[in-house]
């Protein structure tokens, strides 16, 4: 018979549904009886509810709603209200900004008005839903950590649809809506500016990235592997270093000669997702407003490395004919 | 101590078998099986390869066949003008130099429809009912155009009738520009020319038709990145449509020639010469070259087709990288057929 050792083992515990603690005064009241899910428990705390939506909720979905739809029926009309066609080329179809020709300026709805108008309610619906977390952090009592990270995210969303393009003076240098666009448009972006890779900051970016990953997979291990141990109890460990911290502690410290703490994990955690979308911003905000040609400039700064010639060298045609 | 025990792994274990199988299906249906043949074509570490897969050069040699040419001829000491009536491209060749490239043209662009493609039943030879006779004239001094002047493409192979028809009336490799597809209109988004899954760039979202601006209309610039390490004042460069139009244009050539980007660029720098091997000089004339025969030998064809032979917005058939090429890096594998024909080299001039 299963018997229950930490929250990482299968076994589910049912008690009474918990409520949260008190909230302040004069806001809304969390709504819903709790339930529980057995399927949810499996990947994560099995009560379901109450939720506390309040006007900050509702104004964020009610933003998001219609820019989905905004960016979905402008899809579907592009394939004539079909709707097989809609779902077969759902991945292909998008929202576009407006042309070169617009500028800043507000162009008609069926040239970029409406990538325009998507784009605002999206931005104020995820502006609205950040200040949600602000709030209810600190109605919890809570640290704002949660926001800030979040704006991280916010900073490269902005830098990529409105920042740059304002910098720029055109909304045809933001993002279209849409799955295989933006991807294209990834990919245009860099070639169109002499290839991202050669920015520092996109450069610093990936290291987080990756290093986030890095991270995520050794602390989540490291964990998983003390949690017999008492190391799912990762707060109390903190001030109470138990034997899975000790153990923890030492396996890194022989494999790698260095170890974090059970609290200074999560800093490191924290700082390496966050830097990631900073970073990435930075580096989308330089690129044509500071830097045209990225792979120039890694040849003036002597990043960018000269290699032997393997064939013969070549002159550009056009340049040879004048 | 001996650690509790009491795990149960299994969920664990189905978890990561249903993955495995999920994400083995993704790579079957993504990627093509080995072996993959490479070859490396710039320095170590540039990741500059040829990469080739066997299986699609299996029938390859075949499909890029020459045909055998034609018996040689004793020349008649007469000219064919002076035999012929309304021959004023092929005028000045032997009579029976003209009866054999007659014989080979037949061969080369109708085999199954014979002499009567171009020569309209009950009309004299000399009559120029049939449209395709005209186009067939107009073919012939594009053929000589390109093999004197373009040999910066072309080089000293050159092209025949065969390097684009190869036994069709039609070529199968010619493009029309296509309408843009149903839409609901009204105040929703309007045409973007791209977004959707369309031949041109290999089913990427990017612009369907990169072909009529860029190799049939007035030259658009297709380079998109500017050779300077910072922003000029005022110097609005290329815009990202633009850019993924350029993008779309070389996607379209690299599955034209079954190559590569790499096969003329390095990839780290698109645009830098300095960067790229000799290939995309070559390439570069040819862009030329699909633009000025476009321009100068096919569109001045409009009115000459029947509806049958037009697009669906009834522009005449143009041609580009893949009407000669055919999925070959050298259309006919290199292989020259001008040696057998020289008067191709001069026809027209």
């Amino acid at each position: 018979m299963a018997e229950y050792q930490s929250i990482f083992t299968q076994v589910q515990v049912r008690t009474p549904a918990h409520a949260g603690v008190p909230l302040p005064r004069g806001t809304w009241i969390r709504q819903g009886t709790p339930r529980f899910s057995y399927l949810l428990g499996k990947i994560g705390d099995a009560q379901i509810g109450p939720i506390y939506l309040g006007w900050l909720g509702v104004a964020s979905i009610v933003c998001g709603i219609v820019a989905i739809e905004i960016i979905g029926l402008n899809m579907w009309a592009s394939v004539n209200w079909d709707p097989v066609q809609f779902v077969r080329q759902l991945f292909w179809l998008a929202l576009e900004p407006p042309g070169p020709q617009y500028g800043l300026s507000i162009p008609p709805l069926a040239e970029g008005g409406w990538w325009l108008m998507a784009g605002f309610f999206l931005t104020t619906s995820i502006i609205l839903w950040w200040i949600r977390t602000y709030r209810r952090a600190r109605a919890l009592g809570m640290g704002t950590h949660v926001a800030w990270a979040f704006a991280a995210a916010i900073w490269l969303y902005l830098v990529l649809g409105f920042i740059r393009p304002v910098l720029m003076g055109s909304w045809s240098e933001a993002v279209p809506f849409g799955i295989f666009p933006h991807l294209d448009w990834t990919a245009a972006f860099s070639i169109r500016y002499g290839n991202l890779f050669y920015n520092p900051f996109h450069c610093l970016s990936i290291a987080f990235l990756y290093g986030s990953t890095l991270l995520f997979a050794m602390h989540g291990a490291t964990i998983l592997a003390v949690a017999r141990f008492g190391g799912d109890r990762e707060v109390e460990q903190i001030v109470d270093r138990g034997t899975a911290a000790e153990r923890a502690a030492l396996f890194w410290r022989w494999t790698m000669g260095f170890n974090a703490t059970m609290e200074s994990i999560h800093r490191w955690a924290w700082w390496f997702a966050v830097l990631t979308p900073l970073t990435g911003g930075i580096g989308i905000l330089l690129t044509g407003t500071v830097v045209d040609n990225w792979y120039l400039w890694a040849v003036k700064h002597g990043v960018a490395p000269a290699y032997p010639e393997v064939f013969p060298p070549v002159v550009d045609p056009a340049a040879a004919a004048r | 101590m001996q650690p509790p025990s009491g795990y149960r792994t299994s969920p664990t274990l189905i978890g990561l078998g249903v993955g495995a199988v999920v994400v083995g299906i993704g790579l079957a249906l993504t990627y093509e099986a080995p072996p993959i043949a490479t070859a490396q074509l710039g320095f170590r570490g540039t990741a500059m390869v040829d990469v080739q897969n066997p299986r699609r050069l299996a029938g390859f040699a075949e499909r890029n066949r020459v045909p055998e040419a034609q018996p040689a001829v004793q020349p008649a000491g007469q000219k064919a003008r002076e035999l012929y009536e309304n021959v004023p491209v092929l005028g000045e060749l032997d009579v029976e130099q003209f009866n054999r490239l007659m014989a080979a043209i037949t061969e080369w662009v109708a085999p199954e429809q014979g002499c009567g493609y171009c020569h309209a039943e009950g009309e004299p030879l000399s009559s120029d009912k049939s449209y395709a006779k005209v186009v067939a004239r107009s073919m012939l001094k594009m053929v000589g155009t390109i093999n004197a002047d373009w040999q910066a493409h072309v080089g000293a192979t050159g092209v025949t009738c065969w390097t684009c028809h190869r036994g069709q009336p039609v070529p199968k490799g010619t493009w029309f520009t296509e309408p843009n597809p149903m839409q609901a209109g009204g105040a929703a988004q309007g045409p973007t020319g791209q977004n959707r899954p369309a031949a041109v760039p290999a089913l990427a979202s990017l612009p369907a038709d990169p072909l009529t601006p860029l190799l049939s209309g007035p030259d658009a610039p297709i380079r998109v990145i500017d050779n300077r390490v910072l922003p000029v004042r005022g110097g609005q460069g290329a815009s990202i449509q633009a850019t993924e139009r350029t993008y779309s244009l070389m996607t379209y050539m690299s599955e034209a020639l079954g190559v590569n980007c790499t096969y003329c660029h390095n990839s780290r720098s698109f645009f830098a010469w300095d960067q790229s091997r000799p290939q995309r000089t070559i390439a570069w004339h040819g862009i030329h070259m699909v633009r000025a025969l476009n321009r100068d030998h096919l569109l001045p064809l409009e009115g000459m087709f029947p509806r049958e032979r037009l697009g669906p917005l009834g522009d005449v058939p143009k041609l580009a990288c893949t009407t000669c090429h055919q999925g070959a890096a050298k259309p006919l594998l290199g292989v020259s057929m001008l040696a057998d024909y020289p008067e191709l080299r001069t026809v027209g001039r």
